[in-house]
């Protein structure tokens, strides 16, 4: 049942992406590109985004647990440390470059496979990476 | 607003994006979690442990499911850079990235700002700005 309601959430989420425009590596470097002809679809989408999901933290704070009865696992940390912002930068850099975040990558699966297959292979090896480096510290 | 946004598809962009929101109300009302694309990414492929990797292998295979779904009604365009090191730079720079900073467009950007979550206001303040210069940069040099 909550495997299935992933799903779901998974291909409305998917969907949503792919009918915003935002699978398309150039759609979004145009975004980040205010020296270029800059596209402003992102602020749409996240407009978009945002507001279902401010009315929903609202219902959420006034719930004792999910409708499929878990209770809710959501993050707690609060601390503003040197991770959060280095790897901020990090991932918007590489955002960035290849005009690509993890979840337009893992939708074009569907769309450009062959295409998209290195990105993810480097996404996957980067975190690989970023675990076996936490270990060691 | 048409010579501003010349470019871009405010009317689609905003449709999708409030599919986008749908999706992460689904997981948070639904199941009680996150719908961030780069922890669940990470579960589902077992490089972070997780109480329940069915989860998050289930929202991970959506992905492609609902764009192929979308696909099948309207032709999408995608056009991806040519270079395959920047494929590989940008993906390794992203999956770190996302795994030290704790998210991504998804669980910082959309879960965590409209939750009002400093930590995410700052990250997602620090990834856009990152972006923005990185592209910069690139146009300077003549890449873009």
């Amino acid at each position: 049942m909550r495997a299935f309601i992933a799903l779901l959430a998974g291909t409305i989420f998917g969907a949503g992406l792919a009918l915003s425009g935002m699978v398309d590596p150039a759609r979004v470097r145009g975004f980040l590109d205010l020296f270029g002809t800059w596209d402003a679809t992102l602020a749409f989408v996240m407009a978009g985004a945002l507001l279902p999901m401010a009315i929903a933290w609202r219902v959420q704070s006034r719930l004792l647990h999910a409708v499929s009865g878990d209770n809710f696992a959501l993050p707690s940390t609060r601390r503003i440390d040197a991770p959060l912002a280095v790897g901020a930068l990090l991932f918007g850099i590489g955002w960035g470059i290849a005009g690509l975040c993890p979840g337009p990558a893992i939708a074009n699966l569907a769309l450009a496979p062959l295409a998209v297959l290195p990105f993810l292979a480097a996404m996957l090896a980067g975190m690989l990476l970023h675990r076996l480096w936490a270990a060691q510290r | 607003m048409s010579a501003l946004f010349a470019n871009a598809a405010p009317g689609m962009g905003f449709l999708g994006g409030l599919l986008i929101g749908i999706a992460g109300v689904v997981m948070l009302l639904g199941i009680g979690r996150i719908a961030g694309v780069s922890g669940l990414a990470a579960q589902a492929t077992g490089i972070t442990g997780s109480d329940s990797r069915a989860v998050a292998l289930a929202f991970i295979i959506g992905l492609p499911v609902g764009a192929a779904l979308v696909a099948m009604a309207r032709p999408i365009a995608v056009t991806f850079p040519s270079s395959l090191a920047v494929l590989i730079v940008g993906g390794l720079l992203v999956g770190f990235g996302t795994r030290l900073g704790s998210g991504c467009t998804s669980g910082h950007g959309v879960c965590g700002l409209s939750r009002l979550s400093p930590r995410s206001m700052i990250a997602t303040g620090l990834f856009m700005a990152a972006g923005f210069a990185t592209v910069a940069v690139m146009r300077a040099f003549g890449w873009v």
